[in-house]
């Protein structure tokens, strides 16, 4: 069973970070929280270890 | 309104009131679906049976309309389903909408080479009525109409009923008692027993009509449709050119509003068109909860379909899992009062049947969320998948607007033996339903025994059969090879509801013995009821 990444896993970790960013601007609260719906519904497909996205569900509730 | 016709089903004086007060074996409250078909179960194994219900007629409505193959397989063995297939309305494909926008098409039976399709659409009056027929033929069964159960006492060695009918009050004393009785189960409210779960608010309404136009033959599931933006409709077929649409109203619709007439037609008109035209069948406006019992077996007092457990209706979940019941309760109920099995075997049913009722409603609760998103962040995901489905296979397969029934496993049952074999990769494990197949000119379903059923692969001749078993050989190498992950000598206990007990890559005489002892409840001890 693969732990969720801790360490960085991105070889150009700004470029990604700002991609994430810059798509949500000039959205409405509303419009984000679609956006980011469908984000991460075509995220979890691609991880595809219900371990994995279950720990990553812990970590972003506990915190 | 309807156009199909109530026939009223005959009363008559029981004897009791006369002064003969019997005892018998099982008395069965309700004649709905669960009812007669237990009755007619248990008259197959020599029980015979007092149905009794409160009016003298079938289901008023259409009511539970999608009859799946695995209660076909049942009422096969009473040989109303093929009158079943053939009056009604028989579809595997359905299809999901998005606006206007087709967004998933699905097949519910891709493969070939079954004797029942995996849905027949047809009104719970019409399976009603051919069940009553069957056991109105049927001399071990009494149906008794217009007989409502007004009291229940728990006694010991049996239970007295109370029972009101159009002349008077009679006490009935019942060796055991299965209330099948419905959702609001008067028996359970009689004992006072809880009945706990979730309430849902949505408002449904259902308009049952016939078009007088081409219909379509598949399910249609809309989420916010132009003719309905806000919310969800459901469109499925039934006899008769009968179709249910159903319109999700959300919570704060006014039910009484809904129900006239031109409002119902107002809705339709924007769905079907200008030119279309229709009668009016039906009409309902629901809310629905999941409930379940604790116990299903209360001492001598035995709850089964609606009455011991409720889900919301998408999935065709409430009828079926109430077949589902009764299938498994008759034989060991039968087993239990010839005296052949102890009073634990029904501990079983409970088990193993509270397990099923456990999976038929986390299926349907999540339906009833993705159908009725309960706060936004639900209801965002949920759009998400719609919007995603068009492009992206996987969300197709989370578009959740009805998980349709097929039957439960039941893991872990005290009745199964476990693989003792550790090279299965295939093929139906203890605790799972047995699956049918093409089998020489026929099916393997017809090939099997009432009781338990020995299937052996490629051994013509096995010898010896413990008493109780019905030796099933298949030969050659078809399909029910590969849908059993068989090689020569692989052998499986099938029970008596079709159910697999137990299976071995050899067939060992005594090894079957055992499970078959296991599976009867013999390993269970006489409980201390």
């Amino acid at each position: 069973m693969t732990a969720l990444r801790r360490t960085l896993n991105l070889a150009r970790p700004d470029d990604v970070y700002n991609a994430i960013v810059d798509a949500h601007k000039g959205l409405t609260d509303e419009q984000c929280r679609d956006f980011d719906a469908r984000l991460i519904l075509l995220l979890a497909n691609h991880i595809g270890d219900e371990a994995v996205i279950r720990e990553a569900l812990k970590e972003a509730a506990a915190r | 309104m309807s156009s199909y016709e109530y026939h009223h089903y005959p009363y008559s004086r029981p004897s009791e009131l006369d002064g003969k007060a019997t005892r018998r074996p099982v008395v069965i409250v309700g004649a709905g679906m669960a009812g007669p078909t237990l009755a007619l179960e248990l008259a197959a194994r020599g029980v015979p049976t007092v149905v009794l219900d409160e009016d003298d007629t079938v289901s008023v409505g259409s009511r539970s309309i999608c009859q799946a193959k695995h209660s076909l397989e049942v009422w096969d063995r009473f040989g109303i389903s093929q009158r079943m297939v053939e009056k009604g309305i028989t579809w595997e494909q359905g299809e999901v909408y998005l606006r206007d926008r087709p967004v998933w098409r699905f097949n519910l039976q891709p493969e070939p080479g079954h004797k029942f399709p995996a849905f027949v659409n047809l009104q719970q009056y019409y399976v009603e009525e051919f069940l009553y027929e069957r056991c109105l033929a049927e001399p071990a069964i009494e149906m008794r109409f217009r007989n409502r159960v007004v009291g229940v006492t728990p006694q010991p060695g049996h239970v007295a009923v109370e029972v009101e009918t159009p002349d008077g009050r009679y006490t009935l004393e019942a060796q055991w008692l299965v209330a099948c009785d419905g959702v609001r189960s008067p028996v359970r409210h009689m004992l006072g027993l809880p009945f706990e779960g979730e309430t849902f608010h949505d408002q449904f309404l259902i308009a049952d009509i016939r078009l007088l136009d081409e219909l379509p033959k598949e399910r249609r599931f809309w989420f916010y449709p132009p003719f309905h933006p806000t919310n969800s409709v459901l469109l499925h077929r039934q006899a008769d050119n009968v179709l249910r649409v159903d319109f999700q109203l959300g919570r704060d619709a006014d039910a009484e509003e809904e129900r006239k007439t031109e409002n119902i037609d107002r809705r339709l008109r924007l769905l079907f068109g200008p030119e279309a035209r229709w009668e009016h069948e039906w009409n309902s406006v629901y809310t629905f909860a999941c409930r379940m019992m604790q116990r299903f077996v209360h001492g001598r007092v035995i709850f089964a379909g609606d009455a011991a457990h409720v889900v919301s209706p998408f999935g065709a979940r409430g009828g079926n899992g109430a077949i589902a019941d009764v299938d498994n309760l008759a034989w060991k109920l039968a087993l239990v009062v010839a005296g052949e099995a102890p009073e634990a075997l029904l501990d079983s049913y409970c088990s193993e049947r509270r397990m099923a009722a456990r999976e038929n409603i986390l299926n349907s609760t999540r339906s009833t969320d993705f159908i009725t998103p309960k706060f936004p962040a639900s209801r965002a995901f949920r759009d998400a998948t719609l919007t995603l489905a068009p492009d992206f296979p996987f969300a197709r397969a989370l578009i959740n607007s009805g998980r349709l029934s097929v039957p439960t496993v039941q893991p872990d049952s005290p009745l199964d033996t476990p693989d003792r074999d550790s090279d299965w990769i295939g093929g139906p494990g203890p605790g799972r339903a047995m699956v049918d197949a093409p089998v020489g000119n026929g099916w393997l379903i017809d090939r099997l025994g009432r009781d338990f059923s020995l299937l052996t692969f490629g051994k013509d001749d096995v010898g010896l059969v413990p008493p109780g078993a019905t030796a099933v050989a298949i030969a050659g190498n078809g399909l029910a090879w590969q849908r059993y992950d068989s090689r020569p000598g692989t052998t499986y206990l099938i029970r008596p509801d079709r159910y697999v007990a137990a299976r071995w890559r050899t067939y060992d005489p005594a090894v079957v013995r055992l499970a078959l002892d296991r599976a009867q409840g013999r390993d269970l001890g006489r409980s201390h009821r």
